[in-house]
């Protein structure tokens, strides 16, 4: 029998939000699908399309970014430049062939383990039927 | 040179080890490129564990380590403190998070196992790049600011200047005293609120350590713990408090007349006034939005009549530049809205009150003297109806959270009505009592057993006006019968929120907010009075509903907080700051318009980095075109290799 699709998801966290939140959810023992691997940045103002290209490259399914809530960044407006970052990355992923549903931006606050749950669910939900990610990839 | 990492998994008691196998985590791990020492262990953060970490560091002349474990939040201070015990710099050692992030979010333990192994694979990956770094020291301006001047402000402010330190206790309405000092009598014991609410607010207009600046914002923030700056906007008052005399004769030429405040709206003021008799600083104010004629000068007639010439329609907003070490947070809470809760008749018919309202009828100094008296005809209500949990507990329209004050307050408001009134009977609405507190179940019993007041267990479905009476529809789920009372008046237990303004502020001093709009706490239980900004503390309702005794016990928790940044000679900064490479920079300037901080300038056509403003983001670092500049130990060479240990397998 073949085995079930198990999508790879890259998350890229900011320490005060994003990754709080996350712990919160760990605090509240909520459970959601292991398949994201968590990288915490400080802001995710210093996520630059470098690092999510890389992502893809080195063969994730899917690639979330999640920040805190527009007004709430830790650094002020960090959270502000990724936003603008984030619309350019997804234009050019989709202009290259990458489904749009792969690339995610969230806003996850400190308090909000429970939304953090959710929206990994909903991206592993979102990707299984899209397949493994190869336009990208260079370790096929 | 070869890189001697070491890597170390804790069990966490079966916290991590009920889901990820740890010692399959730590065989693998010790086949990873450069880690000669893996070992898992109990409890890490111990002091067997960590003495087994300073070991293996000694004896096999280890120079990064890694711990996989809880968050870094937790005990990143303890690991990177045991590092430098072994003789090894703290930044050398990083820190897995394989419990909130991996094994309580987990239940296959296959699969948990191969996350843990990837998150640890890519803390190694961070730490075989790591700098060693020595924290940054920055000295410590000796002041603190109080935002807020209610109980809690008051009460952070005279422990501060008690303390021997400066304080600017900034208040935005003309007069400290917050809502305490609307308040009639307080649970349990009730003392009366003004009684004992005015020789603090004495204490701190006299204390000579305390600077008070009342009708006054917080404009602008920056800086960081230790060196804030702060411009606070002092807005005009057109009153010179030093020529005041109080004599009161410009409110009685005053031809305005507009909703008091004070008294929430239960009677008028003028435009010119004075909040309360025992307001301090003790001067009027002259409301600028409802003088008819200030620009041009119009009507001028309370100037006319002020003999001291206390009254300058010249004086301008200042904006105070101020430098502080530490900021308090005390801002308060408003009552949720009347406009939220048309369907209890709040805000259409006159005797449907609010519980400041109410306290205001009881208050000996309020506007009917004590007398409980219904605002529509003046007559004594025979029947009064409390309701409970008002917007409170309501997730699905209103808020979620208990108000936690409110089944007190109406206990003693019933109880306090049966002593002006005493052929009246009061009734309670409720969904439960919640009591807890010292002496406060025996205070409920006492509204009960001696004051008579009926508790009804349920929830009101109407409330309409008809002749001169309140009808009340509700029904008693303990007897299953629907009850209807004809009232007299009803005071309705209104929700508590963070007060108006509270998340501009928050904006402005980068506090976060929790989801109901309350100051975040940087930890619900073990840092309840810091938020997660550091230097920055929280005080009284604005962090949550609390009644005086929790909010006094806050604010002097959070005065404490703010001594020990004080009273330190220097602070430490985090060395984790951005760095420019200047052979690839171009001088263009684009990390220059993304700081935040203001830390980066152009100098001779290349960056530099200020070190003490930077606080280490890495906007700068995203938006660089060339790979220029780049935070120390979270460069990009570093996020790729994490990346791709992240995904490998």
């Amino acid at each position: 029998m073949e085995e079930k699709f198990e999508p790879k998801i890259i998350a890229f966290l900011c320490k005060w939000c994003s990754s709080a939140g996350s712990d919160l959810a760990g605090v509240s023992r909520m459970k959601y699908p292991p398949n994201v691997v968590p990288i915490t940045v400080m802001c995710s103002g210093s996520i630059s399309t470098n690092y999510i290209l890389s992502a893809f490259k080195d063969g994730a399914d899917g690639v979330l970014v999640s920040g805190c809530h527009p007004g709430d960044c830790h650094y002020i407006k960090g959270n502000y430049y990724a936003r603008r970052r984030i619309t350019l990355v997804k234009e050019l992923l989709e202009f290259i062939g990458i489904e749009p549903e792969r690339f995610q931006m969230s806003w996850v606050s400190a308090a909000e383990g429970a939304k953090y749950t959710e929206i990994i669910k909903d991206f592993v939900k979102e990707l299984e039927p899209l397949g493994p990610q190869n336009k990208l990839r260079s370790n096929l | 040179m070869r890189k001697r990492i070491g890597f170390f998994i804790c069990h966490c008691g079966i916290n991590i080890a009920g889901t990820v196998d740890v010692s399959k985590v730590s065989e693998e791990l010790s086949k990873y490129p450069g880690v000669i020492h893996s070992e898992d262990y109990i409890y890490m953060c111990s002091d067997p564990g960590q003495s087994r970490m300073i070991e293996a560091i000694k004896e096999k002349k280890l120079d990064k380590v890694v711990i996989a474990c809880c968050s870094p939040t937790l005990h990143e201070t303890t690991f990177r403190n045991a590092a430098k015990v072994a003789g090894i710099n703290s930044f050398q050692c990083e820190i897995a998070n394989v419990r909130e992030q991996c094994s309580w979010v987990h239940k296959d333990m296959k699969k948990a196992t191969t996350k843990a192994i990837k998150i640890s694979k890519a803390a190694i990956e961070r730490a075989r790049l790591n700098e060693s770094l020595e924290p940054i020291s920055v000295p410590v301006t000796r002041r603190a600011l109080v935002i807020g001047g209610g109980i809690s402000g008051i009460q952070s402010a005279l422990d501060l200047a008690n303390s021997g330190y400066e304080v600017i206790l900034v208040e935005r309405s003309p007069s400290i005293g917050g809502h305490m000092i609307q308040l009639s009598e307080t649970f349990p014991t009730l003392d009366c609120s003004q009684c004992i609410m005015t020789p603090k607010m004495v204490e701190v207009s006299k204390h000579p350590k305390i600077k008070l600046l009342t009708y006054s914002e917080i404009q602008e923030v920056a800086g960081y713990i230790g060196n804030f700056k702060v411009k606070i906007l002092k807005k005009p008052t057109y009153v010179n408090p030093d020529k005041c005399t109080l004599c009161d004769e410009c409110t009685k030429v005053c031809p305005v007349a507009v909703p008091n405040e004070f008294e929430l709206g239960l009677t008028r003021r003028r435009a010119i006034y004075i909040p309360f008799p025992q307001a301090i600083p003790a001067t009027y104010t002259l409301d600028i939005n409802n003088c008819p004629g200030l620009f041009p000068i119009a009507c001028g007639k309370c100037a006319d009549v002020c003999e001291p010439g206390a009254i300058d329609f010249d004086m301008k907003p200042e904006i105070l530049e101020e430098e502080v070490g530490s900021i308090i947070v005390s801002t308060g809470y408003d009552l949720y809205g009347k406009e939220e809760m048309a369907e209890y008749g709040y805000g259409k018919y006159e005797d449907v009150l609010d519980g400041l309202q109410f306290e205001r009828l009881l208050s000996a100094s309020g506007p009917t003297m004590g007398k409980i008296l219904r605002p529509s005809d003046h007559k004594e209500p025979k029947e009064v109806v409390f309701i409970q949990c008002v917007g409170s507990r309501d997730p699905e329209l209103h808020c979620a959270y208990c108000s936690k004050i409110c089944c007190m307050y109406t206990a003693k408001h019933a109880m306090l009505y049966k002593h002006h009134v005493y052929d009246g009977q009061p009734y309670v609405f409720y969904i439960d009592i919640r009591s807890g507190g010292k002496d406060y179940e025996e205070f409920v019993q006492r509204a009960i057993e001696e004051d008579g007041v009926i508790y009804l267990r349920g929830k009101v479905s109407k409330i309409f006006q008809e002749g001169d009476k309140i009808k009340v529809w509700g029904v008693d789920t303990l007897s299953g019968k629907d009850i209807e009372i004809d009232a007299d008046m009803v005071v309705l237990a209104m929700a508590m929120r963070p007060s108006e303004g509270a998340s501009e502020l928050a904006k402005k001093l980068k506090i976060a907010l929790d989801k109901d709009g309350f100051l975040a706490e940087a930890h619900p239980k073990l840092r309840p009075v810091e938020s997660l900004t550091s230097g920055m503390f929280l005080a009284g309702a604005a962090q949550a509903p609390k009644d005086i005794p929790e909010a006094v016990a806050q604010a002097s928790g959070a005065a404490v907080k703010a001594v020990n940044i004080l009273s330190q000679d220097r602070l430490y900064h985090s060395p984790t700051i951005a760095t420019v490479n200047l052979t690839l920079c171009t001088g263009c300037g684009m990390c220059v318009d993304v700081c935040a901080y203001e830390a980066i300038k152009l100098e001779e056509g290349k960056a530099v980095v200020n070190e003490v403003l930077c606080e280490g983001c890495g906007t700068c670092s995203a938006t660089c075109l060339r790979a220029a500049i780049k935070v120390k130990n979270v460069t990009p060479l570093q996020v790729h290799e994490m990346i791709k240990v992240a995904l490998g397998g």
